[in-house]
This record gives C-alpha cells, structure tokens and sequence, in this order.
C-alpha cells in the first residue's frame, strides 16, 4: 500500500502551505523533498513527474497529483473535511476559494515591483479587512455555531485560520474589528492536530525571507510563468 | 421550487464562459442577467447578492453561489460530469485545472495593453504544455472521453479551451491528431452541438467594447 504522501515544492510556504495545513488538520503524516535549485525542478519534468511541468505535486495514493485545488479537493474528499453534501460542499468551495483569493494576494507581495509594492500592501489590507473578513464574521456570528459550515470541522475552517495568521503577520492587529473571528482563530488553533502544526518543529514553515526571493524566483521564473 | 439556474454576468465569456459550457453540456436551460453598468454592479452588491462583492453569480436550487470554481464544482457534482469516485475526481480536477489555467492566459489577453500582450507565450503553453498532455492521455487508454470512459467536465472544458486557442491560432492542433478527433466526437454529442450553432448563449470572444464595459463596471470611484 501507499505510504506517507510526499510533498514536492521549494522549501517554503508558497502553493504548497495550505496543502500542509491540510493534511496537518486531518492529522496525516507527510514526508517533502525540496527543490533547492533550477536543475532541481528540471529534473522532476524531465523525469515526467510534473503532469504540466508544474509544482506543487504530492504523491498519494498511488497518485503524482499536480495543481494545487485538485490535491486538496482529494485530500479534504478523503479526509471528510468536504462537507455532508452537494450544497455543504458548495458553500465550503466558496468560502476556500476566497481565502486564496486572500492567500495568494499576500503570497505575491514579496514579488511586487518595488514602485507598487506599497500600494499592493495597502490593496491585501483593504481587500482583507472590507472583502473578506466581514463575510466570515457574519457567517460565524449568524448561526453562532463553532465551525463555519455544517457546525462541523472542515477544510473552510482550517483554510481560514491559515489565511487569518497570514493576514496577521502583514498586519498584528488586522483582527482588531472582528471579535467573533478572534474567538474562531483561539478555537480552531486549539484543537489538537492544528495546536501541533503551530508549534515550533512542525513542518509549517516561516513567511517567505525577502533575501530568499531572488532564489526562488530563479528556481520557478526564468520562463516567465 | 426553484425554476432555471440565473446566471449574473457580463454579456461576454469572462469567467462565466466555462459555466455555460457546462451548463449547456448537461442539457440544462438556463437564464442570464447582464452586467452593464457600474450602478446595476453596485446594485447587486448592495441587495448582497455577491457574496464576496465579485461575479459570476449563479442562482440555483436556492443558492446565490459565487466564485467560479464553486459553481462549477456544484454543476458538475450535480449532473455527474464530476467522475464516479475520488480518484475519477481527481484526475478530473487536475484536466479541468490545467485547461483552465490555458483558458486564463486568453482572458486576460484581452484585458493585456497590446504591447504587453504575449500570444507566441499562449500558442506555446498550449502547443507544450497543455494539449500534449491530453494527446497522450486519450493516447493511452485509447477511449472517447479523458477520465473513466465517460463523458465528463473534462471533456467539456477541454474542448472549449481547444476552440478558444483555436480561435487565436486556426493550425495549433496540427500535430495533435487524437485531439483532432476529439474535438470533432464531443463536438458531435447533441447538447454541445447545440451550443455550438449560432442563436445559442455561447458567448463571441471579447472584442473592445466587451473591454471597455468590464473596466466601467469595476472602475473605482
């Protein structure tokens, strides 16, 4: 049988994070193997790897799963953190999908141009704390249940949670207007499988270093993407 | 309960497109409101239609669902066009993103100021990346449809994104003999043919003024 999924990614946060939030969330041990260098990357598409020349990839299951919203369909399906049903499962989708709106405004940041890069900053806390946060606040706040679908644990909640501390460390104290959201990130990071992923060790890993972007940038954009 | 799926959008393709293809594809009437100002957009967000401010929109069984991959992720589910277990679903979902992510670099082509605008990188991308992939995919297993010998979203979405690119490059599938065939088998199956005459809401690709209207509509003040 299949052992422990594999992530393949840079070691880094970048795609790859909310895949190992999930996984951590669901209490699945994973193994990674980090691209450090071009050739490395390289050598996973001459290997044919890379279903499109891309990572992230994690091998599970038998599987070499690219894309990173069909691994974590697969592993939330897997998991029962998809919601009971069609319609759970569509008020789920909406809520992730806005989280990585959310998520990849704040992961492109250490990428802007340095002319715009403010105004960037400025957009990610504009959109977070009018666009996105308020939804959340009211969902939780409307039926005042725990969990923000079905009163049960699902990948809406832990994707959250990673977006919110992502939010946070742009801004501490971003969370300033929305009680309700504080007291849903106090709840969720304390249950158990996500309290270990937030401790130090785990293989939750650091905001990108400012210094590192020219490496990273030299391992995914020499052909531009 | 409720009547037709009501779609909310531009009167052009956009992130709706995939939407009417699929909806199209199940054999599923549906109805349409166009976004044609910045007052009726306004309007929307204000009754709290648009739950993250953003469209497309789609009303159905009694859901105002936003964000384009949930809509289609339900469609799908809905007319099982979504596989037949996890892993059919899986495989599935790495075809329709990879198609998408194809789909992407035209719809933003259009929004692109011409000097910026790339089409050797798009006709590349797809020509290596992409089509190469489902070539070998159908190749393989020698059978009419991409996942599980049945007829799927990824069928759907790969066709669409096959005209799309051949819209912008009429040769790009000449050395793709299988997906040749391909293309002429789905196109071929009732509902997509269909779709593909002239007098149905299959949108024509965007030309300026379709541009022009997007920018108004989400200009801020």
């Amino acid at each position: 049988m299949a052992g422990k999924p594999k992530l393949y990614y840079f070691n880094g946060r970048g795609r790859m994070e909310t895949i190992r939030w999930l996984l951590a969330a669901a209490g699945i041990e994973f193994e990674e193997q980090f691209l450090e260098t071009r050739e490395d990357l390289l050598k996973l598409q001459q290997d044919g790897a890379l279903l499109f020349q891309q990572v992230p990839m994690v091998e599970i299951d038998g599987m070499k799963m690219v894309q990173t919203r069909a691994i974590l369909n697969y592993i939330s399906g897997k998991h029962n953190l998809y919601g009971k049903d069609l319609k759970e499962r569509a008020l789920i989708d909406m809520y992730v999908e806005a989280t990585m709106d959310l998520n990849e405004m704040i992961m492109l940041h250490p990428i802007q141009p340095s002319e715009t890069k403010a105004k960037h900053f400025a957009t990610v806390i504009e959109k977070a704390t009018t666009r996105y946060f308020p939804v959340y606040e009211k969902a939780l706040k409307d039926h005042g249940q725990d969990f923000l679908v079905g009163n049960r644990f699902s990948r809406a909640d832990v994707q959250l949670l990673e977006t919110i501390l992502m939010a946070e460390e742009c801004k501490p104290d971003i969370l300033s207007k929305f009680p309700v959201l504080q007291g849903f990130k106090a709840k969720i990071s304390n249950i158990p499988t996500i309290k270990k992923f937030l401790q130090p060790g785990s293989q939750r890993k650091p905001p990108l270093d400012e210094k590192l972007v020219p490496k990273v940038k030299s391992i995914f954009y020499t052909d531009n993407e | 309960m409720s009547g037709k799926p009501k779609l909310t959008y531009f009167n052009g393709r956009g992130c709706m497109e995939s939407i009417r293809w699929l909806l199209a594809a199940a054999g599923v009437e549906f109805e349409e409101e166009f976004l044609e100002t910045r007052e009726q957009y306004q309007k929307l967000i204000k009754g709290g239609a648009l739950l993250f401010d953003q469209v497309p929109l789609v009303e159905i069984d009694g859901m105002k669902i936003v964000q384009t991959r949930a809509i289609l992720c339900y469609i799908a589910a809905k007319y099982n066009f979504y596989g037949k277990d996890l892993r059919e679903r899986a495989l599935i979902y790495m075809y329709v993103e990879g198609t998408a992510d194809l789909m992407g670099m035209i719809i933003t082509f259009a929004f692109t100021p011409p000097k910026e605008r790339n089409l050797a990188l798009i006709i590349e991308r797809a020509t290596t990346r992409y089509f190469p992939v489902y070539e070998k995919v159908l190749k393989q297993h020698g059978q009419e449809f991409l996942v599980g010998n049945r007829f799927s979203w990824a069928d759907v979405q790969l066709l669409e994104a096959i005209l799309m690119v051949e819209e912008k490059e009429p040769t790009v599938l000449s050395k793709f003999l299988v997906l040749q065939a391909f293309k002429a088998r789905i196109s071929n199956i009732p509902t997509i043919k269909k779709f593909l005459q002239p007098g149905s809401q299959r949108k024509p690709p965007p030309d300026d003024q379709y541009v022009a209207t997007v920018i108004e509509v989400f200009k801020k003040d």
